[in-house]
């Protein structure tokens, strides 16, 4: 294969990569060993480790990518092969076959930057305010090392290693919820971390069938070519599928998600619904698909009236839902499923828009949660019942609310729109009767979306304003336009050019799917 | 007749064991200092895991046609120094129990010393009599050991040392003359002693040796604890000083399962092996949900992790790797978690709690529940990290590398030899064994429940009753050693699996 006489690179991208994955493990560290008496300047110091890792995190798009020598026509019909812009490759366990291959492409890169960008929003707004629970700077470091993880499952080109960093995230996040929770928070967080386990032990089940197989866990080598027969893929697709469907979370192995997001703080909630949920799609497309393209292909019309079902359940539950952070978290059940749509129509219109709809789901729900958990925690509860009237006492907290909500609903010109418009076209493309009847269902889903957010906005911002609102402080003070200004920012920006999350994805999307050009 | 030629470098690692054990007993009599008696034993352990390393592996010795009764390999002299290592830290543990005078030392350290000579003849058998004698000489010191305490006058004393060591002595003695019985069958059935000549027998004996070498298994999986075969595990670690538990639970258990392995790679156990694997784990798991004890949690915890061991053993011979590099991750990570808990109990602590008690209530032993270890990671911030550490690890997820390893290595294993639906029932007990860790872990960093009634000063009140018990010096060395090595381990697997393979 071309790629075997290719010298193993050394030099600055590589070192910057290696230092994306250091830099927060070392933060949450320093943080951690810092004494009690410093916990205002160990916050800071979590939050200067946090930007650190986002500039480095923004580094591979700005010429700091191996040079690409462009096509290579292998004149045998197979596919080109995946070329991540950096990569790094050293032998860690060969008993296990477990490499330490690190690599950023089109379609992990985006997500690296939204885990870049979500953890230093979350580190700096622990400066201002900590959750009840714990020291704030165990809390901080703890964020850096489900920074940790959640980068190197995205970096991650080697199988073992995609399953060791999503294990990585189990216990800081159990951590999280437990310790800076709401008052139902340990049964929430055993749910959340017993779920989410049961997952991950498919995925290592899926990944050592195809490890044992395929005899190797180079995802380079495994995507797109076909080193395993249909039936062993049929066989680790359905694992890894039902793995990253309790992740994502896929109905109707969603149940733990609304618990685990209304105790989580803020922070943890912010984390979870921006990066880790994002953690299962993007998973299914580069393990589920990439290494089982037809296991994928049997399955795709489950996964498909699956993904339509969680839309529609979604948006049922969350049009009947009185508390404001589960609300949003049913609401994400929603989003993920139409990312999961996307994904089981198997095209690159339908993953390119998963893809932008993980985006923008991180975007607009770590901005919804963010001001669901200020709401929360001025007025002291979370119920739709008690609050309404937002928009007389507190008009900017409403303002901004108002245009996370629409943001979310899919209005055409933010980021919400692309990701669910484009999985509808690409189910409706797909054609069949089958695919244009989930097409249609998931945008009457879309309608309803439309239909519990307008009333969660009517509910929450208009009417008389109740005790608890006319009681709460009105103001957003500079930490929280600090953190919250970035995500508006950037609704905006994908909403108006979508390019930018689906510039590079064709590429390695095309290998993905092994079609033909 | 031409006598044995003994190659005397290939013995070192036993000769260093053996005269540990007389070196202390010596010491004892002649200088009768206990200082003096630990610092000879450690050093022994010191030297017998040394000569070990050093002897490495070679040709066999005391050879006859076909086989030899002793064979230095890589997986021998590691295992060997696993069990000196072992020793040298349950004695390192039992130090702070030695100096209140509640055993002597000397037989203390002798015993001790006794019980790693049979380890590291466990290590290196290359025959099944030479295995059964070093399996004896491993579990023979502990019967006493189990029991060993002297109570002051003060002191009222508890029959629950002495309940524990009868137990032991008693499943212990009949699981042995099980296993002879299943070694008199096989070589009934094939004329073999000799590890390496075990093979199922030819007709017409197939039979026999199939009964021969199941008695055997069974025999041997009463040492690992195996259900149905467990049933004194919990009593005998719950009754034992906590030191002498995490040997029962580390060093006893490793060579149960290097008996295991040496038999199961030769003769087809299968059937019977897997069947072991998938109680013991699951009824492992599921009992030790329901504790409130820390030593019985942490027992029923090493049966269930004995059901992994098993699962792995079932597939014979390509499994003994996976097996053994399980068993070595295993070790390590449970003497972290029993070294943490001998960290949170010194003897003030308990004796402390057993005035509080008052003469109604029967005095708890070592372990004491786990509620008496609520909110004590506040107070011990590294030894909360290493308890973190162990229990992940034996959950087998990060930080906890070494487990998560354990788990990749026989979960692959079973997964590549088409044992599938073991490798499902492993990753599902493994879930349901995830719900007690954790519950472990979230108690050590829970905050103090309040009083009922308003407190002007609260945290005031639980200092005070909560005082801390500083963590004696030797305690904290052996705990900081486990830890080291734990994550060493996790971070270079491969030194393991290099020995292993």
């Amino acid at each position: 294969m071309y790629r075997d006489y290719l010298e193993p690179a050394w030099g600055l991208p590589q070192v910057l990569l290696l230092a994306l994955l250091a830099v927060p493990l070392l933060g949450a560290a320093v943080v951690a060993l810092l004494p009690a008496a410093r916990d205002r300047q160990a916050r800071l110091v979590a939050t200067g480790f946090a930007t650190v890792t986002f500039l480095l995190a923004l580094a591979p798009a700005f010429g700091f990518r191996d040079q690409i020598f462009g096509w290579f026509d292998y004149g045998d019909g197979s596919t080109v092969p995946l070329f991540p812009w950096v990569e790094v490759d050293l032998e860690w366990v060969p008993a296990l076959g477990l490499d330490l291959h690190l690599g950023v492409d089109g379609i992990s890169y985006p997500l690296i930057v939204l885990t870049g960008l979500l953890t230093a929003l979350c580190c700096a707004y622990t400066v201002k305010k900590v959750p009840d629970g714990g020291a704030g700077r165990a809390l901080a470091a703890l964020l850096l090392v489900l920074e940790f993880g959640v980068l190197g499952t995205f970096l991650a080109l080697d199988l073992l290693l995609f399953f060791l960093f999503f294990e990585v995230v189990l216990l800081p996040m159990y951590a999280v919820i437990a310790g800076w929770g709401g008052p139902a928070r340990r049964a929430a967080a055993r749910k959340f971390v017993l779920y989410t386990l049961a997952g991950s032990v498919l995925l290592l089940l899926g990944i050592l069938t195809v490890v044992t197989r395929s005899g190797t866990g180079d995802l380079v080598a495994l995507t797109g070519a076909p080193l395993i027969g249909r039936d062993v893929q049929c066989a680790a697709f359905a694992l890894l599928a039902v793995a990253f469907a309790i992740k994502a979370p896929l109905w109707p192995l969603h149940t733990w998600l609304p618990d685990a997001h209304t105790e989580a703080p803020t922070v943890g909630s912010v984390l979870l619904a921006g990066v880790m949920l994002k953690m299962g799609t993007y998973g299914l497309i580069r393990v589920g698909v990439g290494v089982a393209p037809l296991g994928a292909a049997w399955a795709a019309p489950v996964l498909g009236v699956l993904a339509v079902v969680a839309i529609i359940a979604g948006a049922l539950i969350c049009l009947r839902q009185t508390d404001l952070k589960r609300l949003i978290a049913y609401s994400s059940v929603g989003h993920m499923g139409f990312v999961l749509l996307g994904i089981a129509t198997l095209s690159v219109t339908g993953l390119q828009a998963a893809l932008l709809g993980n985006i923008a789901h991180g975007l607009i729900t770590g901005l919804l949660f963010f001001l669901a958990g200020t709401i929360k925690d001025r007025t002291g509860t979370g119920s739709l019942n008690q609050l309404s009237g937002l928009r007389e006492t507190a008009p900017r907290l409403a303002g901004l609310f108002g245009f996370a909500a629409i943001a979310s609903l899919g209005l055409p010109g933010l980021a919400g729109f692309w990701g669910e418009a484009f999985a509808v076209i690409a189910a409706v493309q797909r054609g069949g009767p089958l695919w244009l009847t989930l097409a249609v269902v998931a945008a009457v889903g879309g309608a309803l979306t439309a239909a519990y957010f307008l009333r969660l906005l009517r509910r929450l911002t208009h009417g008389l304003p109740t005790p608890e609102i006319r009681a709460m402080p009105s103001g957003i003070t500079g930490v929280e336009w600090l953190a919250w200004a970035p995500l508006v920012l950037l609704t905006l920006a994908v909403g108006v050019v979508p390019a930018l999350i689906t510039g590079a994805t064709l590429q390695p999307l095309t290998t993905l799917l092994g079609v033909d050009w | 007749m031409k006598s044995q030629a003994v190659d005397h470098l290939a013995l070192l690692p036993l000769y260093a064991a053996a005269g540990t054990a007389v070196l202390a007993l010596l010491v004892d009599l002649f200088l009768a200092r206990r200082a003096a008696v630990v610092a000879v034993t450690l050093f022994g352990t010191a030297a017998t895991a040394a000569g070990a390393l050093i002897a490495g592996a070679g040709d066999g010795t005391f050879c006859t046609t076909g086989g030899c009764s002793w064979t230095p390999t890589w997986p021998a002299a590691v295992t060997a120094a696993l069990f000196a290592a072992l020793t040298a830290g349950v004695l390192g543990l039992s130090i702070p129990t030695l100096r209140l005078g509640a055993a002597p030392a000397g037989e203390f350290c002798f015993l001790l010393a006794c019980s790693m000579t049979g380890g590291v003849t466990v290590a290196y058998a290359g025959d099944l009599l030479t295995l059964v004698v070093g399996l004896e000489t491993l579990t023979l010191p502990l019967y006493i050991l189990v029991g060993l305490r002297r109570y002051a006058p003060t002191d009222r004393p508890s029959i629950r040392p002495a309940e524990a060591s009868l137990t032991f002595y008693l499943i212990s003695v009949v699981s042995t003359a099980i296993a002879l019985l299943g070694m008199a069958l096989i070589y009934a059935a094939t004329g073999a002693v000799h590890l390496n000549l075990l093979a199922p027998a030819p007709a017409p004996f197939t039979a026999l040796g199939g009964v021969g070498a199941s008695l055997l298994v069974i025999g041997l999986a009463f040492k690992v604890a195996a259900v149905p075969l467990h049933a004194w595990a919990p009593t005998t670690y719950d009754g034992a000083p906590i030191p002498i538990a995490a040997y029962l639970s580390t060093a006893s258990k490793l060579g149960g399962v290097l008996a295991l392995a040496a038999v199961v790679a030769h003769l087809d156990t299968g059937a019977v092996l897997s069947a072991l694997a998938v109680l013991t784990m699951t009824v492992g798991n599921l009992a030790a949900l329901r504790q409130t004890r820390m030593v019985r949690l942490l027992a029923w915890s090493s049966i269930a992790q004995a059901g992994y061991i098993l699962a792995a053993l079932a597939l014979g011979a390509p499994g003994v790797p996976a097996a053994l590099a399980y068993a070595v991750f295993f070790v390590i990570l449970e003497f972290v978690a029993f070294s943490v808990v001998a960290a949170l109990r010194p003897a003030k602590r308990v004796a402390r709690e057993a005035v509080a008690l008052a003469a109604s209530v029967p005095a708890d032993t070592d372990g004491g529940i786990l509620d008496d270890y609520r909110g004590l990671a506040h107070q011990h911030r590294w030894v909360g990290a290493a308890m973190i550490l162990a229990l992940s690890g034996l959950a087998g997820l990060p930080p906890g590398l070494a487990g998560l390893f354990a788990k990749v290595t026989v979960v692959g294993t079973l997964v590549a030899r088409g044992w599938t639906w073991l490798a499902v029932i492993v990753v599902v007990n493994a879930v349901i064994a995830l719900a007690y860790y954790v519950r472990v872990a979230a108690l050590l960093y829970t905050r103090p429940s309040t009083p009922g009634i308003p407190i002007i000063n609260p945290a005031l009140l639980h200092e005070i009753t909560h005082p801390r018990f500083p963590v004696p010096r030797p305690v904290t060395v052996t705990l900081l050693i486990a830890s080291a090595f734990a994550i060493l381990l996790g971070f270079a697997p491969q030194l393991l699996f290099n020995a292993f393979s």
